[in-house]
């Protein structure tokens, strides 16, 4: 009878993959704060120290607050996505997972020194001396980038399968440090570490203005809008050159997907960049064509040819809605990414001559939307790399379709994480916007006194 | 012992630290939904915010770590494993994100109906967590999950007498374990009424674990032969060892010697791990699949093998000194935490 309930609505294939991208889209801003907040959190309480100033105490402390409302949520939404490696992606890992298993492997030691220097950090703030306590911080940074980095080494080599060869369709001569030391994974690593930095700045700077486009402007508001706004728009030029190193590494390693993200339908010489625009009927319309870019950009030479999408075949290739959301995901995320690089020079520029930001209150506008656009932004980066690989799980080697669990009512599972993760996020940002709001005074230092017996 | 083995080895003993260690967060979770609205109450989930609040997420990892290397060691289990028991596995997923969220919320949070709210919505999901592991064990155990992606029964592989009991069991240690520990923690903070309280819910916690146990074996016995038959001969002695050590941690409680009841508790506990482990050797699925089998090429087992060690090196100071840290401090008791309801 169950099976008769279980009829499958939508079959296995789309529903794991949407599950997937929600869950991963979903986790993927948390666990950007949980890279990028712990160096902005020492590098407040470092300063602090260095100066006797109390207001980066007080920033560090709030942050460290935040860091562990974050850090707790960033490690249960990331615990779903491994155990989605097999309630989804069962066959995929039944194959590949002993590829593909070791980064994962170093992963999770890089999760545990985060998590146990987590809590020593969050609650050893009374309880160290100020010095340890500094530098108990150190190994969350480290951990934190390094988890970063091997997570995404598993996921470039989706984009670059190397480590491992198929004969009569067994899977042979695997070599687990190739598969995790792909062509892929330099740039795409890097890319995403930068971006977590810059998800983590630009987030935080738009609370705080926000907070002084309300009026507020004591120097804790400042400072706390300062600190790690510097630290986004240091990131964004270094990214934006990395992001040039990516792209020439889509071209070389997956053109198909390179053809998708500029809508690119037939083989060009000296090809045009392709701003917008929609793509049906293998072509794109409507878009603004630069002649020549194309080329220079992805192969640094203008006379360069770029392979389209007839180089491949239609079955293995996005279908015209997906080049559509690849194209305008691309463009999205180069766009936001050169807006922020234009704040970048005109705060640098500003502060070279006034030593402040600039006064206008367009400059908070800006700052304040920057948090969203951030996170915009690098969803639409990974849905670039993700739906622009499709129909693959891994490139030119297994099919999405191959990879799914086969098992009834998987779309079920993915209707009640929907309802869970929609409950999360509401009960998050109330949790986040209450902590925001918390009165400043009261945590210091108060509290450090206050260790007497309970009320 | 060959490489297969001791990865196998090493998968078991992270399912045994998650049990011992993440297994007592969770059941920290059932006294939290169970401590009284009254003052006394307040200081319950004081001293379990205390023990746990540091540790937790540290204590958390352990699943995750069992999880990667079996997916990377013995790519065939993880596959047939999750894809039969796809739902208790989502299910126990969604219980983890709820526990570990509501969990920082609440600390978060200052009014006393969002803490009450969160608190139950954690204590809730704390036991649905090992309820489904638990039931996975058991449709392991009974050999309900075949050999291959999806091509176990996906609702009667988990949702059987046996599984369901094994669902239970681990609740029901995970919730003692966790009063053994609350009732040592609260004798080091010097804290008698507190003691009282967790000795007596871990007296009876350790009963109905006993019951649920001996209800369990019989379910066994009678329902399958090979989950028997292994416990009943290369299980035994670590089946019988694990009997004697919960009744003798119940007798060191009993006897308020909390330390020693503490370690003697966490062993009956690991003990039935392996009795299991044992009553199933060599096999690893359905008595089809034996470890070496299930297991990868050595090239990924020797690479897996070394990137542990080295990951070990680093690891067990890390986690030595999280707890040293938080155990000597544990009995300043942190007054900004004071209104917990």
């Amino acid at each position: 009878m169950y099976k008769a309930l279980f009829a499958a609505t939508i079959a296995n294939p789309v529903a794991a993959r949407t599950q997937m991208g929600f869950s991963l889209g979903w986790h993927i801003i948390i666990a950007c704060f949980g890279v990028g907040l712990p160096a902005l959190i020492v590098f407040a309480e470092w300063s602090s120290q260095r100066t006797g100033d109390p207001v980066y105490r007080v920033l560090a402390r709030r942050w460290s607050k935040v860091l562990g409302v974050l850090f707790a949520v960033g490690a249960v939404s990331g615990t779903i996505v491994s155990f989605e490696m097999g309630s989804l992606w069962a066959s995929l890992m039944t194959n590949y997972g002993q590829v593909i298993g070791l980064p994962f492997a170093i992963e999770g030691f890089a999760f545990f020194i985060e998590a146990i220097f987590l809590g020593v950090y969050i609650y050893g703030w009374d309880k160290l001396p100020p010095k340890a306590h500094l530098l108990s911080g150190i190994p969350i940074i480290i951990s934190g980038i390094a988890g970063t980095f091997f997570v995404v080494c598993a996921n470039a080599w989706m984009n670059a399968p190397r480590g491992f060869s198929i004969v009569h369709g067994k899977i042979v001569g695997i070599n687990p440090w190739a598969a995790m030391f792909n062509p892929a994974a330099g740039a795409e690593t890097t890319h995403m570490i930068l971006a977590a930095f810059m998800v983590t700045g630009f987030g935080l700077a738009s609370c705080y203005a926000v907070a002084m486009l309300r009026g507020k402007a004591s120097r804790y508001i400042r400072l706390g809008l300062l600190i790690p706004l510097t630290m986004a728009v240091i990131m964004t030029p270094l990214e934006i050159g990395v992001g040039d190193w990516a792209a020439e590494s889509v071209a070389t390693l997956q053109p198909t997907k390179l053809a998708a993200m500029e809508g690119l339908a037939v083989t060009t010489k000296s090809a045009p960049l392709a701003l917008f625009g929609y793509y049906s009927n293998g072509q794109l319309h409507d878009a603004i064509k630069i002649p020549d870019v194309l080329s220079l950009l992805a192969k640094h030479n203008i006379n360069a040819t770029i392979q389209g999408l007839d180089a491949t075949s239609a079955n293995d290739r996005p279908s015209d809605p997906l080049v559509t959301v690849v194209h305008l995901s691309f463009d999205v995320m180069v766009g936001i990414g050169f807006a922020f690089l234009a704040l970048g020079i005109w705060m640098g520029w500003v502060w070279k001559r006034r030593h402040n930001i600039p006064k206008t209150k367009w400059f908070l506008r800006f700052v304040a939307v920057s948090g969203l656009a951030a996170v915009v932004a690098m969803e639409c980066g990974w849905i670039t790399t993700e739906v622009g690989r499709q129909p693959w799980i891994v490139y030119d080697v297994m099919k999405v379709a191959a990879a799914a669990n086969p098992e009834h009512g998987i779309q079920y599972g993915y209707y009640s994480l929907l309802t869970v993760y929609g409950l999360l996020t509401i009960v998050l940002v109330a949790v986040l916007r209450h902590l925001s709001q918390q009165p400043i005074v009261s945590e210091e230092p108060a509290k450090l006194k206050n260790k007497g017996p309970e009320a | 012992m060959t490489l297969a083995e001791t990865l196998a080895v090493v998968v078991l003993l992270g399912v045994t630290f998650y049990a011992l260690f993440g297994g007592a967060d969770l059941g920290a979770g059932f006294w939290d939904l169970l401590a009284d609205n009254s003052q006394r109450g307040i200081k319950q989930r004081q001293l379990i915010e205390r023990s746990i609040g540091p540790v937790w997420e540290a204590n958390h990892v352990w699943l995750i770590f069992v999880l990667v290397v079996t997916w990377t060691c013995f790519p065939v289990v993880f596959g047939s494993v999750t894809s039969t028991l796809w739902i208790p596995f989502m299910l126990a997923a969604l219980g983890i994100v709820a526990r570990g969220s509501t969990f920082a919320f609440r600390e978060a949070v200052t009014k006393i109906w969002q803490k009450r709210i969160l608190g139950v919505v954690f204590g809730i999901s704390a036991i649905v967590v090992p309820f489904f592991l638990g039931t996975m064990a058991g449709a392991i155990a009974t050999g309900r999950v075949p050999v291959g992606v999806g091509t176990g029964n996906e609702i009667t592989s988990w949702w059987n007498p046996v599984s369901i009991v094994t669902g239970l069991l681990s609740v029901a240690v995970c919730v003692y374990l966790s009063a053994v520990y609350l009732t040592a923690g609260a004798h080091r903070s010097g804290d008698a009424a507190l003691v009282v309280q967790f000795r007596r819910r871990a007296l009876l916690a350790g009963l109905m674990t006993v019951m649920i146990a001996a209800v369990g074996l019989v379910l066994i016995h009678h329902n399958s032969e090979l989950l028997s038959h292994g416990l009943a001969h290369r299980g035994l002695l670590l089946v019988v060892v694990s009997g004697l050590a919960g009744l003798t941690a119940l007798g060191l409680l009993y006897r308020e010697y909390f330390a020693a009841a503490r370690i003697v508790g966490a062993a009956a506990v690991a003990a039935i791990l392996w009795g299991w482990a044992a009553a199933q050797y060599p096999y690893v699925l359905n008595a089809k699949l034996t470890i070496a089998q299930a297991a990868t090429v050595p090239t990924v087992l020797r690479a897996t093998l070394l990137c542990l060690v080295i990951g070990a090196v680093l690891l067990i100071p890390s986690l030595t000194y999280l707890y040293i840290l938080f155990r000597r401090h544990d009995y300043e008791t942190d007054a900004s935490k004071n209104n917990l309801i």
